[in-house]
C-alpha cells in the first residue's frame, strides 16, 4: 500500500498549508506571520515548523490590545522563547493612554476593535508604530530598530469561520490603506497564488482557508500542539471556544476538559451546530459588523 | 437561543462521515440565474447542514422584509451580494452526507466573474453543471464545460433544473441530454450523469422526485457520493518543483534541504536525482520532516524535503525528477492552449511573466495560432490579439529554458499562469514543446551536467570565503564604445577590493579556444556556446567573471544562458543607445570610465553579488 493511499484529511490540508507557507516564504522579502495566541493561528505557527524542518525563519507578529487574558501573553512568552521565535508585538499606545477605549467606556466595541486590533495593526505592519522585539538573551521587549514595512503577512483565518471569510483568497491582496476590494479579487488556480504586488500594497496569506474548527482540534490532538488552558474546563463547567480581549470574549458553558473532549463536543455535542465565534460580541453588532471591519483591513 | 451566527458556513454537522474519510472539493458553475444557489441550499436544509436556527432566522427576514421565502437567500452571506443579488465570488460551502464531508465552492455564472468561476473549479475534484430546463443550453453553458477539460476536471454531472417549470417534461430533458452531452464529448468530457431537478421543490436533490417518475438515475447526493476522490498520481513519473533550498546554519542546523511539493510519483531515499532545466545531477541522501518519524519514501500529494548525497547548486525553479524515469521537457518555445482573463487583450511582442510550477520566466506570444469561439467551439479567423475570456491556441517564447510536460503526459506539470501588472491573467496547459535555436547546445549542457564532477567544496562555502556571489558580468556595445577600458577598470577595482575577479576579452577565447572554427556568421552560435563553457568553468570556481564583446543580441544571450546558470549572468550596455534586441540589465551613458565602473559596482552590489560596506 502506497503512503499516498493513506492520505486523510488532515494529511492533505497540511500539506497544502505547507506549500503555501513555503510560496510565501520564497516570495516575499518581507514577511510576517501574525500569531493571536489563539488555537488556528498556533496551528499555523507549528505547520510553519512543518514547512522549515522544525525553524521558524519568519518573524511573529501579536496584536496586543494590552486587554488579553494575562495567561495568553504569558504563554505567548514561554513558546517563544522555547520555540527560538522572532517574536514582534505593536499596540495602539496613544488610544490606550488616552483611554480611548470600549472598557473604559469612551467608544463603542466596533470602534474599540477598529482602534486597538485594526489601527494597530496596520501601523505595525507599515512600521509607523513602535514594534517591540523579544530579546531572548534578556528575555525583554526591545523597540525593534528595523521599521520597513511588511509586504506578506500571513494569516490564520479560516473559510468556515463567518461569512466574509469565506470569500478570501488564499494570496489576497490589501491596497496601501489596507482595504480589501472583496469584489475584485485576483483568480487564483493550480497552486499559483499572487506573489507579485505594486509598491505600496500588501498580501494577506491564509494557509488555513479550507481548515475547519473540527480539524484545528483534530490536528492539535494529533500532532500534540500545545494550547493555552483557557480552553479547557477547568472544573467550573467553562471554557473558551475563542479567545479575545476580555471585556468582550465570554467563555462558554462546556465541561470538556480535554482536546479529546472538545472534538467529541463539535463532533456531537452541544456545539455541533453552533457557530464557533458565538461568544464574540462585535461580529453582532450592526450587520455584517466583521466584513465591515475586514474591508478596513482587520484580520 | 440568541446563537446567531453570521456564517453561511455551519460547523459540523450531526450526521458524521466515517472517520479518516477526505472530505471532496466540488464546484458547482452554472449560467446566471440557471438556479446554483437554491440547489445549494436545498443541498445544505436537506441534509441539515445549517446551523441551528439559520433556516428559521432567514425566513423571518423574509417574513419581514415581505420578500417570499427562496433557499438561495441561505447563501447570501454577504450584504453586498444580497444587494446586487448575484454570487460575486467563489464562496465555500461545508456538508455532509452519510458518506463523507464536502466542500461546496460556488461559482459565479455572470462572464464577469469568469476568474471567480476559475478559482472555485481549480480547487475541486469534480463539478455540478446546472442547466436552467426552460432556457436551454447558453454560450456559458458551453464556455464552462470547455473551461473545465482545460483545468483538469474530469467528473461532471449536469443537472437540468427548474424542471417544474417546463411541466416536467422528459422531452425537454432529452433534448438537452442530446445537445450537451455532444458539446461536452467534444471536450473531452464525459458525464458521470444527467439529472432532472428542481432545486426550488427539491426534487432530485436529496429526495427522489414523485413528479419524474421517467427518470431513473441517481439523485444529486447520489451523484455527489457516486464521484471518487481522484488518488495522487503515484503511478506517473516523479515530478517535484523546486520550492527551495533551506539552510538553516544560524540555528545551528547543517542540513541543506531541497523542498517542494511532490506532483506525482514516488521517491525513496538512494534513488538518483535529476534537476531540470540544468541537468544536474545526485542522490537522495534523506528525507526530511519535522515531529515525525524519518521516512524512506515519500509520494505525490506531500510537501516534502530531501538532502543529496552530492551537493549540486540547484535553486527554487528547477524541477526534481528521477533517472531512469522519462524525463520533462526541456526548451523556450511552447505550444499551449490558453484562456486569458485580463482586461488589456494579450499581445505580440508584449512581454509577460510565466509561472509554471515553481519556474518564472519571462515570456511573449510568438504567434496566436487560433481563438476558439466558446459558443460554437468553432475557430475564428487569424487574430492578432487574445481577447478577455477567449480561449486560444498560441506558441509562447520563454527568454530562458523551463522544464515541463505535456498536458497529455502529467497535467499537473503542464500547467501555467500568465502574469500581466502583477496579476494572473491568464493560464493554460502545455501542448507540445517546439525546438528553439538553443536545442543543439542544450543537450550538450544536459549531457556535460549529467557527467559533471561535483566538488566537496559546496559554491555556498566559496561564496562565504570569497565574500561574493559568482557572476558572469557581460559588457557589451557598438563597436564605437570603449567598453573594454570600463571592464578593465571595473577588474581592477574590484581585484584591489579583494574580489575574486578576472576580465576576459572575446578575442582571447576566438583566437584560443576557437582557433578550430571560421569566425562566419554560422559560427556564432558555437563561438557563444565555447564562450560559456568557459565562463561557466571560471563561475563554478567562484568568480566574478566580466567579458566584453561587441553587439551582443538577445540569441547570443539565451545561448549563453543555456550553458551557465541564467541568474548568475548580468548584462551591461556601454552607450547611450541599444542597437541590439538585447535584454539589458544595466545601461552605461557614454561618460567617464570611474563613474561607468561606479555605476556598475553599484549595480552589482544592488544585486547582492557584492556588498555594501556597513
Amino acid at each position: 500500500m502506497t503512503a499516498a493511499a493513506t492520505m486523510d484529511h488532515l494529511d492533505q490540508l497540511e500539506n497544502r498549508s505547507v506549500h503555501i507557507l513555503r510560496e510565501a516564504y520564497a516570495n516575499f522579502k518581507n514577511l510576517g506571520m501574525l500569531w493571536s495566541i489563539g488555537k488556528d493561528s498556533t496551528v499555523l505557527l507549528w505547520l510553519a515548523r512543518k514547512a522549515f524542518f522544525g525553524h521558524v525563519p519568519i518573524p511573529l507578529i501579536h496584536i496586543d490590545t494590552a486587554f488579553k487574558i494575562p495567561e495568553m501573553i504569558e504563554y505567548r512568552d514561554r513558546l517563544a522563547l522555547e520555540w527560538n521565535l522572532t517574536m514582534i508585538y505593536g499596540q495602539n499606545r496613544q488610544a490606550l493612554d488616552a483611554k480611548q477605549t470600549y472598557p473604559d467606556g469612551a467608544i463603542d466595541r466596533i470602534a474599540c476593535c477598529k482602534a486597538l486590533k485594526t489601527d494597530a495593526l496596520k501601523h505595525t505592519l507599515s512600521g509607523e508604530w513602535p514594534r517591540y522585539r523579544l530579546n531572548h538573551a534578556k528575555r525583554v521587549y526591545e523597540v525593534d530598530r528595523n521599521t520597513e514595512a511588511f509586504t506578506g503577512v500571513i494569516v490564520g483565518a479560516r473559510a468556515d469561520e463567518e461569512g466574509s471569510r469565506s470569500k478570501e483568497r488564499y494570496f489576497s491582496p490589501r491596497n496601501a490603506q489596507s482595504h480589501w476590494d472583496v469584489g475584485d479579487q485576483p483568480p487564483e488556480f493550480w497552486n499559483q497564488f499572487k506573489t507579485e504586488f505594486a509598491p505600496g500594497t500588501h498580501l494577506r496569506i491564509h494557509p488555513l482557508l479550507d481548515w475547519t474548527e473540527l480539524n484545528i482540534w483534530e490536528y492539535i490532538k494529533r500532532e500534540n500542539i500545545p494550547t493555552v488552558s483557557l480552553y479547557y474546563n477547568k472544573g467550573d463547567g467553562k471554557r473558551y471556544r475563542s479567545l479575545g480581549c476580555w471585556p468582550c470574549t465570554q467563555p462558554v458553558e462546556s465541561d470538556a476538559r480535554t482536546v479529546d473532549e472538545i472534538i467529541l463536543e463539535l463532533q456531537t455535542g452541544k456545539f455541533a451546530n453552533i457557530a464557533e465565534r458565538s461568544g464574540r460580541a462585535q461580529d453582532k453588532a450592526g450587520g455584517g459588523g466583521l466584513e465591515v471591519l475586514r474591508r478596513d483591513g482587520y484580520m | 437561543m440568541g446563537q446567531i451566527s453570521t456564517s453561511i458556513a455551519p460547523p459540523e454537522p450531526r450526521v458524521s462521515a466515517p472517520v479518516g474519510v477526505q472530505r471532496m472539493n466540488i464546484v458547482i458553475v452554472g449560467h446566471v440565474d440557471h438556479g446554483k444557489s437554491t440547489v445549494i441550499g436545498r443541498l445544505l436544509a436537506d441534509t441539515h447542514s445549517l446551523p441551528e436556527g439559520k433556516l428559521e432566522q432567514v425566513r423571518a427576514q423574509c417574513e419581514l422584509n415581505s420578500r417570499p421565502f427562496e433557499y438561495a437567500f441561505l447563501l447570501d452571506a454577504l450584504k453586498d451580494e444580497q444587494a446586487q443579488g448575484i454570487t460575486i465570488d467563489a464562496a465555500r460551502v461545508f456538508f455532509k452526507t452519510e458518506s463523507r464531508p464536502y466542500l461546496i465552492l460556488d461559482a459565479p455564472g455572470h462572464i464577469e466573474f469568469l476568474k471567480n468561476m476559475i478559482t472555485g473549479a481549480a480547487r475541486a475534484e469534480a463539478a455540478l453543471l446546472v442547466i436552467d430546463a426552460a432556457e436551454g443550453v447558453q454560450e456559458n453553458s458551453r464556455r464552462h464545460g470547455y473551461m473545465m477539460s482545460l483545468l483538469g476536471i474530469r467528473q461532471l454531472a449536469v443537472l437540468v433544473n427548474k424542471m417544474d417549470l417546463v411541466s416536467w417534461d422528459q422531452a425537454v430533458f432529452d433534448g438537452i441530454v442530446r445537445e450537451y452531452g455532444a458539446f461536452l464529448d467534444q471536450v473531452g468530457i464525459r458525464p458521470s450523469a444527467f439529472i432532472p431537478v428542481s432545486g426550488r421543490g427539491g426534487d432530485n436533490i436529496a429526495d427522489r422526485s414523485q413528479h419524474l417518475a421517467w427518470y431513473r438515475g441517481p439523485t444529486v447526493l447520489e451523484a455527489l457520493d457516486a464521484f471518487r476522490s481522484e488518488p495522487a498520481p503515484t503511478d506517473r513519473p516523479f515530478r517535484m518543483p523546486v520550492q527551495d533550498v533551506y539552510k538553516f546554519t544560524k540555528q545551528g542546523d547543517d542540513r541543506r534541504i531541497v523542498a517542494g511539493t511532490i506532483e506525482s510519483g514516488t521517491v525513496r531515499v538512494g534513488d538518483h536525482v535529476i534537476f531540470y532545466p540544468s541537468g544536474k545531477k545526485s542522490r537522495v541522501k534523506s528525507i526530511e520532516a519535522f515531529n515525525r518519524p524519518a521516512a524512506t519514501r515519500a509520494d505525490a500529494g506531500h510537501a516534502v524535503g530531501f538532502t543529496l548525497q552530492e551537493q549540486i547548486y540547484i535553486t527554487r525553479g528547477e524541477v526534481a525528477t528521477l533517472e531512469p524515469e522519462p524525463r520533462p521537457q526541456v526548451t523556450t518555445r511552447l505550444r499551449v492552449s490558453l484562456f486569458w482573463l485580463g482586461k488589456q487583450p494579450m499581445v505580440k511582442r508584449k512581454e509577460y511573466m510565466l509561472k509554471l510550477g515553481t519556474a518564472r520566466v519571462t515570456a511573449r506570444v510568438e504567434e496566436i495560432l487560433r481563438v476558439m469561439d466558446a459558443s460554437t467551439l468553432g475557430t475564428t479567423e487569424q487574430r492578432s490579439a487574445i481577447q478577455r475570456h477567449d480561449v486560444a491556441e498560441a506558441v509562447l517564447k520563454l527568454d530562458r529554458a523551463i522544464a515541463c510536460d505535456l498536458a497529455e503526459d502529467i497535467a499537473s506539470t503542464s500547467r501555467f499562469v500568465i502574469v500581466d501588472d502583477f496579476e494572473i491573467r491568464g493560464g493554460g496547459i502545455v501542448r507540445e514543446t517546439l525546438p528553439d535555436r538553443q536545442t543543439s547546445v542544450r543537450d550538450q549542457v544536459l549531457l556535460r551536467n549529467y557527467k559533471w564532477e561535483p566538488s566537496t567544496v559546496q559554491p555556498e562555502r566559496r561564496a562565504e570565503k570569497y565574500n561574493q556571489k559568482a557572476a558572469l558580468i557581460l559588457i557589451t556595445g557598438d563597436s564605437e564604445t570603449d567598453r573594454k577600458a570600463v571592464a578593465k577598470a571595473l577588474e581592477g577595482k574590484l581585484f584591489e577590493d579583494g574580489k575574486v575577479v578576472y576580465f576576459v576579452g572575446i578575442g582571447s577565447v576566438l583566437y584560443g579556444i576557437d582557433a578550430d572554427i571560421e569566425r562566419k556568421p554560422e559560427n556564432r552560435l558555437e563561438h557563444m556556446r565555447r564562450l560559456a563553457e568557459v565562463a561557466n568553468l571560471m563561475l563554478d570556481a567562484g568568480m566574478i567573471l566580466i567579458v566584453t564583446a561587441a553587439e551582443l543580441t538577445q540569441d547570443d544571450l539565451e545561448v549563453i544562458k543555456t550553458a551557465v546558470q541564467p541568474d548568475w549572468i548580468e548584462t551591461i550596455w556601454a552607450g547611450d543607445d541599444i542597437t541590439t534586441d538585447l535584454a539589458v540589465d544595466l545601461q552605461l551613458p557614454t561618460g567617464a570610465v570611474p563613474e561607468a565602473v561606479d555605476q556598475v559596482k553599484s549595480h552589482l552590489q544592488d544585486k547582492g553579488i557584492i556588498f555594501r560596506p556597513w
